[in-house]
C-alpha cells in the first residue's frame, strides 16, 4: 500500500482509539457514546443470536429492490426522454431543480396515500434515486462520439445493432456512475424513511433502541449500517473509477 | 435558449405537475389527497397565520445556524486540504465515505449528546452541508492551473496579491457550487430533524399534520417548502452561471 494509504489508515485507527480512550476514562459519558471495542462486541453478539436478522434482510432487500427499480425505469426512462429533444428541454428545468428540493417532505403524503407498509417506504427509496439514474444515462448518450454513429451508418447496422454495439458499451462509463448514485441514494432514500416513521426495519429498531434508551442495541445496529454502507459505496466507487480510467474520462 | 422558452418550458412542468396531483386525488380520493384547488386555497388562508409565521421562523433561524457552520467548517477543511496535497491525498477518501453515508443513522447520537434542541438539530443540518461544501472547495483549488500561480511568480506578486487576484477568482464557480449543494443539504438535514424530533418548525408541521390526518395542511407546508428550496436552488445556479461565463 502507499504511504497515503498507511496515513490514512493511521489517521482512522487514531480517531477510533481516541474514542475508546474518552469512553473509558469517563470524559464521554457511557449514556451517550459507548466504546466502540463494545458496539462492535454488541453487534456481533446480535448477529450470532440472529434476534435481527429479520429487520436487517427486510432493510437492505427494500434498497435493493429500489435501487434495482431505480437502475432499470431511470435507464429506460433516460432512453426515451433522450430520443425526444424538445421534451428534454421541458424537462431541463425540473432536473436541475430535483435535487435541490429535500424531497423526503412528501413521505408522510406517501404515506396518508399507501399506508404505513413497505410501498411508501420504496416508492421514496426510488424517488431519492431514480433521477440520478436518468440523468447519468441522458449524459452517456450524450458522449457517444459521433464518429461511432458514423461508423455505424458505414457498416449499414439496424438501430438495435447500434444500440447494442455501439452506444451501450461507449456510455456505459457512465452509466455505471448513475448505477452507483442510484444504489447509494437509495440507501439513503430507505434509511431515513424508515426512521422518520415505518412499521419495521433496521431504521425504526434503531430509532426504538433510542427511546428505550438501549444503547447497546443502537449502536450495534448503526454501526452495521455504517460498516455496509461504506463497503458497498467503497466497491461501487472502486469499480467507477477504473472504468472511468480505462474509458479515459477520469482521474489519471 | 432563450429566457421566455426557458419560463415557457417551466410553466408546463408546472401545469403537469399540476394535472398529476389532479389525476392522483381522483383516485385516491380526498382525504388521502387534497386536490390542488383546495389546497392552494388553504395555502393563502393558511401562510398569513401567526402558527405558520411561527414555525417558518423556528426552520429559518435553526437552518442559518446550520448554514454558517456548514460553510464555515466546509471552507476551511477545503481550503486546508486543497493547499495542503498530502492532507487532502489522506482525507480526500474519508470525505467521500462519509458524504454517501446516510447521515440520519448518526442522528440519535446527536440527539444524545444535545438532547432536543435547537442545537442537535443545527448540528445535524451541518453535518450534511459540510462535506459538499469541503469536497468542492477543495477540487477547486487544486484544478487552478499552475501556470495561473507561475504567472503570479513571474509579476512578483506578494501573498495577499495572489491570494486576491488569482486564488479567488479562480476558485469562485466550483466553490459557489459546493455551497449551493451545501445549501440544500443542510435544509434537508435540518428538515430531517425537524421530522424525526421536534416540537417546532416546518418538518414537525408536515409529521403532525400527518397525524391529525389534515392533508391541505401537510402538502401546504410540502408545497412551500418546495418552492422556497427551488427558487433559493434557481437563484443560486443563476450566480453559478454568471461566475463561470465570466472566468
Amino acid at each position: 500500500m502507499s504511504r497515503v494509504g498507511w496515513i490514512r489508515i493511521a489517521v482512522i485507527a487514531i480517531a477510533i482509539g481516541l474514542l475508546e480512550f474518552c469512553c473509558r476514562i469517563g470524559l464521554i459519558d457511557h449514556r451517550v457514546v459507548i466504546p466502540p471495542s463494545e458496539m462492535a462486541d454488541a453487534l456481533v453478539r446480535l448477529l450470532i443470536s440472529g434476534q435481527a436478522n429479520e429487520q436487517i434482510v427486510r432493510t437492505f432487500g427494500i434498497v435493493i429492490v429500489a435501487a434495482l427499480i431505480s437502475v432499470v425505469a431511470g435507464f429506460a426512462l433516460g432512453v426515451v426522454i433522450h430520443a425526444l429533444p424538445r421534451v428534454r428541454q421541458a424537462l431541463d428545468p425540473f432536473f436541475a431543480t430535483y435535487y435541490a428540493v429535500p424531497i423526503f417532505i412528501f413521505y408522510p403524503v406517501m404515506i396518508v396515500i399507501f399506508g404505513l407498509s413497505v410501498m411508501p417506504i420504496v416508492l421514496m427509496g426510488v424517488a431519492t434515486a431514480i433521477v440520478a439514474m436518468i440523468i447519468a444515462t441522458l449524459n452517456g448518450l450524450d458522449r457517444v462520439p459521433r464518429v461511432l454513429t458514423k461508423v455505424a451508418r458505414v457498416h449499414r447496422m439496424g438501430t438495435v445493432a447500434t444500440a447494442l454495439l455501439l452506444k451501450l458499451p461507449a456510455a456505459a462509463p457512465h452509466l455505471f456512475t448513475g448505477v452507483k448514485l442510484a444504489v447509494s441514494y437509495a440507501f439513503i432514500g430507505v434509511i431515513a424513511s424508515e426512521f422518520i416513521l415505518a412499521p419495521a426495519g433496521l431504521g425504526r429498531v434503531i430509532s426504538d433502541a433510542y427511546s428505550d434508551f438501549n444503547n447497546r442495541q443502537m449502536y450495534a445496529l448503526m454501526l452495521l449500517l455504517i460498516i455496509v454502507a461504506t463497503v458497498v459505496n467503497l466497491v461501487l466507487h472502486v469499480f467507477d473509477q477504473r472504468w472511468a480510467e480505462r474509458r479515459g474520462i477520469g482521474k489519471p | 435558449m432563450s429566457a421566455t422558452k426557458r419560463a415557457a418550458d417551466t410553466l408546463i412542468i408546472v401545469v403537469v405537475a399540476l394535472l398529476a396531483w389532479q389525476a392522483l386525488h381522483q383516485v385516491v380520493g380526498a382525504t388521502a389527497l387534497p386536490g390542488p384547488v383546495p389546497t392552494l386555497a388553504y395555502l393563502a388562508k393558511f401562510v398569513p397565520t401567526e402558527r405558520f409565521a411561527e414555525n417558518a421562523w423556528a426552520t429559518l433561524v435553526c437552518f442559518f445556524y446550520a448554514l454558517v457552520l456548514s460553510y464555515g467548517i466546509g471552507l476551511a477543511i477545503g481550503v486546508w486540504m486543497g493547499i495542503h496535497r498530502l492532507s487532502g491525498a489522506v482525507g480526500e477518501p474519508i470525505l467521500i465515505s462519509l458524504y454517501t453515508l446516510p447521515k440520519v443513522t448518526l442522528y440519535p447520537v446527536v440527539l444524545l449528546i444535545f438532547g432536543l434542541s435547537l442545537s442537535g438539530r443545527v448540528t445535524f443540518g451541518a453535518m450534511h452541508g459540510v462535506l459538499p461544501v469541503a469536497l468542492l472547495s477543495m477540487n477547486a483549488i487544486r484544478n487552478i492551473p499552475p501556470v495561473y500561480l507561475k504567472s503570479a511568480r513571474t509579476l512578483r506578486l506578494s501573498r495577499w496579491q495572489t491570494i486576491l487576484t488569482v486564488f479567488f477568482p479562480a476558485t469562485l464557480p466550483e466553490v459557489v457550487a459546493g455551497l449551493r449543494i451545501g445549501f440544500t443539504l443542510t435544509l434537508l438535514g435540518v428538515l430531517l430533524a425537524e421530522m424525526f424530533a421536534a416540537k417546532h418548525g416546518l418538518g414537525f408541521l408536515i409529521i403532525n399534520a400527518m397525524q391529525m390526518l389534515q392533508g391541505e395542511e401537510m402538502i401546504t407546508v410540502a408545497v412551500v417548502l418546495f418552492v422556497f428550496a427551488a427558487l433559493a436552488n434557481a437563484l443560486l445556479l443563476w450566480i453559478e452561471h454568471r461566475l463561470h461565463r465570466g472566468v
